[in-house]
């Protein structure tokens, strides 16, 4: 799984981020989930040989992201910190397929390295897209919009309840593996022993912390569902929004916008 | 390991999306049957508990690095099945989000993979009949490892079904199987026994914090019945949305099918498991009118999947990369060159156009 150390205070970048405001921010979250879905589903649609069609789809991060004014030093340290998993599968490919699948002049290129090519315009596609989604929108958002989705409560009261004691609880075991760093010798890792007690203690206090902040709740009238202050209105931007984004990705699917592009570029200069 | 958005098809995602939900509305609605409300802040708390032990490695003796805690065995004997499907949900999303880890399409595949098995099939038929209500030292050591063994083997077995599936990766079914499990064994061996130490360490101190032990009187088991129901929802979702893209893309994932079949030979071990598993494959059609053994010379065993089969070949020879004129992909590439540089352009602009109205503004 993760490191989470290195990784937190890229989260409060991000939330830094999400609490911005600009015109994609201001839209409603559920117009950016469904944008975002239809975008993902557009973007592993392509057959696995197709790579100058997906290109025009790059226009949407970017759009956004210079429109929600998320900075491209933090768009490049997510696409880096992202799981490796994908280019790991797909480096296979240019050893399994070797048939030439294009030639220009000398130049012979296999289907192989046209198809991890493709994982690759993938890969940008889909993770630069749910990092838009998190930096122009925020996590609570989220949630809130996936409650009004008729996602059970049970989920959506989870998803928030996690966010809330992720950062509390990190804290804490951080503080205590600098501890035993600080007691042993050669800074080694505990040892199987001892990491049980460690973390049976980590465990332990966060379960009281759980019965504590329940009863908390409790005594605040908690009913099972968490409310959020602001709530979801739906405008006539957000319509737009989806419909315009709707229309562009249908254009990109279906209308061989580069293929035509290009044609259309060696007809001018021949 | 997460499966990745970049290796997962539409149909493959929108099928593991639907049956992850499907079981994580069940879960909710059994939850709610019970004190669904005193267990939510233990559920948000116990899940910030597995990112957060995670801070903490510990050293595999003799080998110098170091393992962590993961996943959702321990989710299951802390919380019971359905809170821990729940919280490795939730988990797994914050990972997609936060982490790029994984991916949002490909959530869905994760779920099934690192929740499903371990709450709904491991924990109920192998976990818990082993540990019993009180188990001592060796009864928890022998449960979590074999408990962890066999989650992650069946996690990874699902991550090579959905990415053999998808038919983006050109790997062979037989190989990327030999890449995948024994990876996982190593895996799920650390993972058993980081799980057996804790679970003994809470024993001692606090028993009654686990659901194993705190509430093993009504709950005892889980109903095969939805469990069922889910496999047999995502076999058919799978099966039938496939035909459907199978037979309207046919270079996409009947086209690799063929390929990967017609070099089995030489790459994939014959007989053994490999030939075991194809038999298995075959006689449960979970991807009708897909052999992973024979390809070409499989027979068309009729319906939806033998139409898909027999319409390939023609469809396919058409629309193949290698068909295709260089001069024409030449132009593709040249267009979507442009456009690239187009979206640049637009960024740029847009940016400019703000920071003109804004040094207006000042």
């Amino acid at each position: 799984m993760i490191r989470i150390h290195s990784a937190t205070g890229d989260v409060d970048a991000l939330d830094r981020l999400a609490s911005g405001d600009s015109p994609i921010h201001r839209l409603d979250p559920r117009a950016k989930m469904a944008v975002t879905a239809m975008f993902l589903a557009t973007a592993v649609s392509f057959g696995k040989y197709e790579i100058a069609e997906m290109m025009p789809l790059f226009l949407y991060p970017a759009a956004i992201a210079a429109a929600g004014r998320v900075p491209a030093g933090i768009l490049a340290r997510y696409l880096l910190l992202a799981s490796p998993f994908a280019l790991l599968v797909g480096i296979f490919n240019p050893i399994l397929d070797r048939e030439i699948a294009v030639r220009w002049g000398p130049l012979a290129v296999s289907g192989g390295w046209i198809s991890f090519i493709s994982i690759l315009i993938r890969f940008l596609l889909t993770v630069s897209a749910a990092l838009l989604l998190l930096a122009c929108t925020g996590y609570v958002p989220l949630c809130s919009a996936l409650g009004r989705l008729r996602v059970p409560r049970a989920l959506v009261t989870q998803f928030l309840l996690l966010y809330r004691f992720i950062f509390v609880l990190s804290d804490e075991a951080a503080r205590m593996a600098r501890a035993h760093e600080l007691r042993s010798r050669g800074g080694r890792g505990p040892t199987l022993r001892v990491w049980g007690s460690l973390a049976g203690n980590l465990l332990i206090r966060a379960y009281e912390r759980g019965m504590r902040a329940h009863a908390a709740m409790l005594a605040r009238g908690f009913d099972g569902t968490l409310r959020s202050l602001r709530g979801l209105r739906w405008s006539l931007a957000d319509t737009c929004f989806v419909l315009g984004c709707g229309l562009f990705l249908a254009v990109v699917r279906f209308g061989r916008v580069a293929g035509r592009l290009g044609s259309a570029i060696q007809e001018a200069i021949a | 390991m997460h499966m990745a958005d970049a290796l997962v098809s539409p149909a493959v995602g929108g099928a593991m999306w639907a049956a992850s939900m499907g079981l994580a509305a069940w879960s909710a609605r059994r939850l709610a049957g019970g004190n669904a409300e005193a267990r939510a802040p233990l559920m948000g708390v116990t899940g910030a508990f597995v990112f957060a032990a995670q801070m903490i490695n510990f050293t595999i003796p003799m080998t110098g690095s170091s393992g962590h805690l993961g996943g959702g065995m321990i989710l299951a004997i802390l919380l019971g099945p359905h809170a821990a499907f729940i919280a490795m949900f939730s988990i797994l999303a914050v990972q997609a989000l936060f982490f790029a880890d994984g991916g949002l399409l490909a959530l869905g595949c994760n779920v099934f993979n690192l929740g499903f098995w371990p709450c709904f099939v491991v924990y109920p038929l192998v976990f818990r009949p082993l540990a019993g209500a009180k188990p001592g030292q060796a009864r928890v050591l022998a449960g979590a490892v074999l408990a962890g063994v066999l989650s992650l083997q069946l996690g990874s077995f699902g991550v090579v079904m959905e990415t053999l599936a998808s038919g983006i990766s050109e790997l062979p079914f037989g190989t990327f199987l030999l890449l995948m499990q024994p990876i996982h064994l190593a895996i799920g061996i650390v993972e058993g026994a980081v799980t057996a130490a804790l679970v003994s360490f809470v024993l001692k101190a606090r028993p009654e914090v686990l659901e194993l032990a705190a509430d093993s009187r009504a709950r005892a088991s889980v109903p095969m019945k939805p469990v069922l129901v889910a496999f047999g929802i995502a076999a058919v979702v799978t099966g039938g949305v496939f035909s459907w893209f199978a037979s309207s893309y046919p270079d996409g994932l009947e086209w690799s099918m063929f390929r990967t079949s017609g070099r089995e030979e030489l790459e994939a071990p014959g007989g053994g498991v490999h030939a075991s598993l194809a038999g298995i494959q075959k006689s449960t059609a979970f991807l009708p009118g897909y052999g992973f053994a024979e390809g070409e010379g499989a027979d068309d065993s009729g319906g939806a999947g033998g139409d898909a089969r027999a319409q390939a070949p023609e469809e396919g020879e058409g629309g193949r990369w290698p068909e295709v004129s260089a001069g024409a992909s030449l132009s593709g590439l040249m267009g979507g060159a442009m456009i690239l540089a187009a979206a640049g352009l637009v960024a740029l602009s847009i940016r400019l156009a703000r920071f003109r109205r804004k040094t207006r503004s000042t």
